[in-house]
């Protein structure tokens, strides 16, 4: 903007701005659109439109497309992200959102990275004023940090990688850390300071960056995915905003900044509703197998009931209300509309029938409601945590379906577990439990859970899709 | 005023104009949220567009060229995934009381 030379460059200049201004407003109404169901689809469109205004005022911006060679690269980039992003995201199960957002969400961080590499071989030297080169750095270091780290989170929840944290013992991984941050801080700092070996640093800072990634995500387990995708997804906003400011493109700063701040709002949101810090799971350690305290508490040893569908069916038939609470394991069993016509088969009973939603069931917050909306549960039957757990002491019968942490008792009774003061559904108040659960194995936190050993509690084994379709058969033929 | 004073103004007033916006967002709609901010960062594919006219040398040329596609797949593939999760809320928020069923499409 600065650089206004000849008036037709002028004018290309403020074409161009008022294109982005365009643009970023309709990003910006796009995401108002999202605060309303009916009104979130048109929302995405509108963003997506400005989007493809700043690409297109961006295009012909670079006017000067003199060699050809920069158009068929351009479009090279261009037919190869399209070849890989339109597929994937059509064909993708809804179950695997959440490593497809991760994915997503790497790969901008990774453009970040790059492009900041090849600013950088490019413009050192030019005499580029040092706080332009900051912004720069900044989004070397964050990029290449949120590139890595989402796809350690990708390979935790595709299960390509172990869920549970894998960190050096002690408080040696905070001080590999910390250490790794101060070299690649220092390392800026050397850099823009104006040493003479710039390319090796520059590389050093993203290679610096890119264990870090890594280091940052792999002692963290996978019951906290969630948090540190949106914590991803907010880094790498605020290193598209500070390309932006480096580049001084209005387009990229707003868009990466609103993304910076939403980002870390639900960062906030998610992590109070585990009643965590931010820095607590960075810090990592929790939601993996965290052994004393679980077999301190001695929950472990007790017994289960397991019971048989049939049973199930006609303690459900014979409900005045069921809540069903799903969790993770109803998505891998892709069984939410088996569990719909099991809602519409118990309501043909006059049973009332509700849906317990924890607010980080499943990988994501708002996972479940996805899922059942996909099965086209009527939304009015979807209760938030805090609407259901007073309805639990009146609750005849509640149908765990693959949830396990968020149902945990000992988040409440037992301060020694590291899930301890975490919210949860209180289906412990209800009068009997009904658990559908693959096998006995512990949660994606790797706690145990007393709610299995408890008198009410009887667990049906198996996977849920076959289980309550079978349920579901049993009920009819009553 | 100086270039960088007007691009940070612009950067805070966008934070607060995030913060505002997003705030209001309900639970339910969280994970399309994430995914439709997460299409938005996209938007790095530019520094690749606008770089790719000023590099020099095959290493620059290649690394703009990933970089264009990884940004491309975030913007688009974001966009997409974000669809078609919101495809699913359509019309069956809010169905008439009267009759549940009223706002379903068939599928």
């Amino acid at each position: 903007m600065t650089a206004m030379a000849g008036t037709v460059f002028l004018q290309t200049t403020n074409f161009t701005d008022a294109a982005y201004i365009v643009a970023f407003a309709l990003m910006i109404y796009g995401m108002t659109g999202l605060t309303g169901p009916r009104t979130a689809v048109r929302g995405n469109k509108t963003a997506a439109v400005g989007m493809t205004i700043a690409v297109i005022a961006t295009l012909l911006r670079k006017g000067e497309f003199h060699g050809s060679s920069t158009v068929w690269l351009i479009l090279l980039g261009v037919a190869i992200g399209t070849a890989i992003g339109i597929p994937a995201a059509r064909r993708v199960k809804m179950t695997a959102m959440p490593q497809m957002v991760a994915i997503f969400n790497g790969v901008g961080g990774g453009a970040v990275a790059l492009i900041a590499w090849v600013e950088f071989r490019h413009q050192f030297g030019g005499g580029w004023p040092l706080r332009v080169e900051i912004f720069e750095l900044f989004g070397a270091i964050v990029g290449s940090i949120s590139f890595w780290g989402s796809n350690i989170a990708f390979g935790k929840l595709q299960e390509i990688l172990p869920g549970r944290p894998i960190k050096l013992p002690g408080r040696g991984q905070s001080a590999l850390n910390l250490g790794l941050f101060v070299i690649a801080v220092a390392s800026a700092v050397v850099l823009a300071s104006g040493t003479h070996s710039q390319a090796l640093f520059i590389l050093g800072i993203l290679v610096v960056a890119a264990l870090l990634g890594n280091m940052l995500v792999l002692p963290i387990g996978g019951a906290d995915m969630p948090v540190v995708i949106s914590l991803l997804n907010a880094f790498t906003g605020l290193s598209a905003a500070a390309t932006g400011v480096a580049l001084s493109n209005p387009a990229m700063i707003v868009a990466g900044m609103i993304v910076g701040a939403s980002g870390t709002i639900l960062t906030n949101l998610m992590a109070k509703a585990m009643n965590r810090s931010v820095p607590a799971i960075v810090a990592g350690g929790f939601g993996g197998a965290v052994a004393a305290p679980a077999g301190a508490a001695g929950a472990t040893g007790g017994t289960v009931r397991s019971t048989s569908a049939q049973d199930v069916a006609i303690q459900l038939a014979y409900a005045r209300l069921v809540v069903i609470a799903p969790g993770y394991g109803m998505a891998v069993a892709q069984a939410q509309h088996a569990v719909r016509e099991l809602q519409r088969e118990l309501e043909a009973k006059g049973v009332e029938v509700k849906y317990a939603i924890h607010p980080v069931a499943g990988r994501m917050p708002g996972h479940m409601n996805v899922l059942l909306a996909e099965a086209n549960v009527p939304y009015e039957l979807l209760r938030e945590m805090d609407e259901i757990n007073p309805e639990f002491p009146r609750t005849d019968v509640t149908l765990v379906i693959g949830a396990n942490d968020v149902t945990n008792p000992a988040a409440k009774n037992e301060p020694g577990s590291p899930i301890y003061g975490m919210p949860i559904l209180e289906v412990d108040k209800s009068a009997a439990v009904v658990v559908l659960k693959r096998s006995m194995a512990s949660g994606f936190a790797g706690i145990d859970n007393p709610l299995f050993y408890e008198p009410k509690t009887s667990l049906l084994f198996g996977d849920a899709k076959a289980s309550v379709a079978e349920i579901t058969a049993e009920v009819k033929a009553l | 005023m100086d270039s960088l004073v007007i691009d940070l103004a612009v950067l805070v007033l966008a934070g607060f104009v995030g913060y505002t916006v997003i705030s209001k967002v309900p639970n339910t709609l969280h994970t399309p949220l994430m995914s439709g901010t997460n299409a938005i960062h996209g938007i790095v594919v530019l520094g690749g567009l606008l770089l790719m006219a000023e590099s020099s040398g095959v290493l620059e040329k290649v690394v703009l060229v990933i970089a264009v596609a990884f940004g491309t797949i975030n913007v688009i593939g974001g966009f997409l995934v974000t669809d078609r999760m919101l495809e699913m809320f359509k019309g069956k928020e809010r169905p008439k009381p009267a009759d549940p069923e009223a706002g379903e499409k068939p599928e």
